[in-house]
């Protein structure tokens, strides 16, 4: 008989060590299929590594396929840590993808010095404003926002396919559903010479100091800690919960959209349909490998970054499906969560006395 | 006038009953789940795993059949990690089930790309056909609508009887409704609360599976991916539009059925008026606009995401 017991405070040490572990679990659980799929796993591995961290080159791509990253992990970050299930942000990306092109590309002239801000601000308002909907739904009608923040997602993505091919297409596109190109003002400008690495890295770096800032600093943050913790006590000790919960939607998405803006103005320059290959919802993950710290967010979605990045290259290499990638990140998910759960429990085995014992008390 | 048409044929209904048998089989499978008071939001990669799987056991030669019972089999095991995670270990039902669904998904996705390598156009396979049953589909309209469909859809209906039947009139049912209302009281009669999740989650989520399959053996005979396209997470919001109970569910499945095929036939109608994507945007429309319509009156299973352990209150 097998018994939890809760650990009467929490080992720093475990703490530290559970996401690492959880995603070298991931690794490891998934060269199962790949093994199954006939690859040498130890060079697919080694491979990857290479694919990620083994050039400068390799290595900007890995900090570049982290940027949106560490913007929806810390969308996910300020949502969970008071207990909103902000599902939704592949939809809120878009959706401030889309206000950045809006602004973007060409409807507004100015210097760079007010376009950048501008596409900044369009697109976090524009992700705030989606995930508005779904915290107004759950505190009027009660309607899970889990639920409504995933539908939105199919929604936002076919309003986008509707704008591409209507009002924001690109004249000069050939028909094809894209829109037009950001003007040169309000692109994040590269940081490294010939590389794909953009500012866009920057914003979500003080991104995640403000949210550090935020939680550890403010009484905002104290209040949106203490939502999720007991939304009841904190009702009781006069804490605004709606209006928190309505903060904590706008901080949220406006952060998801600043992930579609730097994918727009910083990388692809211009917004397709496909702009994201589920940044949304890795966020999720890079969130939770991130035990809910902002600051821990960075390291995390540098790590699922490098997942990505490294399982292209070594799909190129020796022709296995890149959605081993994906695997490995749905892992780390499910292993980060078993993680969780050895920090806050001692696993202790019980005799057969001491448990019939047990089950007769309760 | 031709909207009135639309709605009085009988190739009309017949589409709403196909485009609805997938989220019968869903709905069940998640009342299933959150009656015993596990939420699972693994549905939306468990469709696309049992789509993968009973679409890929034809594929490789075994009968439709063995299809469909490896497509459950195969959401029973997904439905397996998501109970293991939250019943015994209590986690959290909603990361959980968001990382089953990414897990299924991606694992569907690689073990396709795995298996067929080269492929420009999806496969296909011979899939169910349409099953004319004898003198009950030469009745005019009913006929048509009901009972030239193919077995699965006939399995979807059964399926109700059966999760009806099981919740409501077997000591079974009653234990796993109050499992998920008030687990102590189930405790306290001496069963283990642990297993009825378990069992139920696993259930549920073999359903689930057969959902998916019905995609790629009976609605389509190929694999694509995207296919499932939320049609699992619109399932969920079904399932608390149907208070948690199989007839409302048929009703639900069916009402959403009718509405997606309305706005098929409606597009045809209106033509290029308005953008295609405004048609395609109205089942996730409506799903929260029912979801919102019923959230606050809704009853939910109350011991609903709470884990519950041994000799701890």
């Amino acid at each position: 008989m097998i018994r939890f017991e809760p650990r009467p405070e929490r080992n720093r040490l475990l703490r530290v060590a559970a996401p690492i572990g959880a995603a070298a679990a991931a690794l490891v659980l998934a060269a199962i299929p790949l093994a199954f799929a006939g690859a040498p796993v130890l060079r697919a591995y080694a491979l990857m590594f290479s694919g990620a961290f083994g050039s400068v080159f390799a290595l900007t791509e890995t900090l570049t396929r982290a940027t949106p990253l560490i913007l929806t992990g810390l969308a996910a970050v300020v949502a969970f840590r008071a207990k909103l299930w902000n599902i939704g942000l592949e939809g809120q990306l878009y959706a401030g993808a889309l206000a950045a092109v809006a602004v973007g590309s060409g409807a507004i002239m100015a210097p760079a010095g007010v376009m950048v801000p501008l596409v900044l601000i369009a697109g976090f308002a524009a992700g705030a404003l989606l995930m508005l909907g779904p915290a107004l739904l759950k505190l009027k009608f009660g309607a899970d926002e889990v639920v409504t923040t995933l539908l939105l997602n199919f929604v936002v993505i076919l309003f986008v396919q509707m704008m591409l091919e209507g009002p924001l297409q690109d004249p000069m596109s050939m028909g094809w559903p894209q829109s037009a190109p950001v003007v040169d003002e309000a692109v994040l400008p590269p940081l490294v010479e010939r590389m794909r690495l953009h500012s866009g890295l920057l914003v979500g770096l003080v991104a995640a100091a403000v949210v550090h800032v935020l939680f550890r600093h403010t009484v905002w943050g104290y209040e949106m800690r203490a939502v999720g913790e007991n939304a009841s006590a904190a009702r009781y000790a006069g804490i605004p919960v709606s209006g928190t919960l309505v903060r904590v939607a706008l901080i949220s998405g406006g952060l998801a959209g600043l992930a579609g803006v730097g994918e727009v103005a910083g990388l692809k320059g211009y917004l397709t349909a496909d702009l994201s290959p589920g940044f949304g919802y890795a966020g999720i993950v890079v969130a939770m490998l991130a035990a809910l710290s902002p600051l821990g967010a960075v390291l995390a979605a540098v790590f699922v970054a490098a997942v990505f990045v490294g399982a292209d290259s070594m799909s190129r290499a020796i022709g296995v499906s890149s959605y081993l990638a994906d695997l490995v990140v749905a892992l780390s998910l499910l292993c980060v969560l078993v993680g969780g759960f050895v920090t806050r429990y001692r696993i202790r085995r019980v005799t057969r006395h001491h448990a019939t014992a047990g089950r007769e008390r309760a | 006038m031709e909207i009135l048409e639309i709605l009085i044929s009988a190739n009309f209904w017949a589409a709403a009953i196909r485009i609805a048998t997938p989220l019968i089989f869903g709905v069940l499978g998640a009342l299933v789940c959150e009656r015993a008071g596990v939420l699972n939001l693994g549905i939306e990669g468990i469709f696309v795993a049992g789509a993968m799987a009973g679409w890929l056991a034809v594929y490789l030669g075994l009968p439709l059949w063995a299809g469909v019972a490896i497509a459950a089999i195969v959401g029973g095991a997904f439905g397996l990690i998501h109970a293991g995670l939250t019943v015994p270990l209590g986690l959290s039902q909603h990361v959980s089930g968001i990382g089953v669904t990414m897990l299924a998904t991606s694992l569907s996705y690689f073990v396709y790309r795995t298996a067929l390598p080269n492929v420009s156009s999806p496969p296909r396979i011979v899939p169910f056909q349409p099953v004319d049953v004898p003198v009950l589909s030469d009745i005019p309209f009913l006929g048509p609508v009901l009972f030239s469909q193919t077995p699965l859809t006939w399995l979807a209906f059964a399926m109700v009887l059966v999760v009806a039947w099981l919740l409501y009139r077997t000591p079974l049912g009653l234990a796993l409704r109050a499992v998920g209302d008030n687990p102590a009281s189930v405790d306290a009669q001496g069963m283990s609360v642990t297993s009825l999740r378990i069992g139920a989650v696993v259930a549920g989520s073999a359903l689930m599976g057969i959902g998916g399959a019905f995609l790629t053996m009976s609605a389509f005979d190929a694999f694509f991916f995207g296919m499932v396209n939320g049609r699992g997470w619109i399932c969920i919001a079904l399932t608390v539009f149907a208070s948690w109970r199989p007839g409302k569910a048929l009703l639900g499945a069916i009402l959403f059925g009718a509405f997606d095929a309305f706005q098929v036939r409606l597009q045809t109608v209106i033509g290029s008026a308005l953008p295609s994507q405004i048609f395609l945007m109205l089942p996730y429309v409506l799903s929260i606009l029912a979801l919102v319509l019923v959230a606050r009156r809704a009853d939910y299973p109350r011991a609903l995401l709470q884990p519950w352990f041994q000799g701890q209150r």
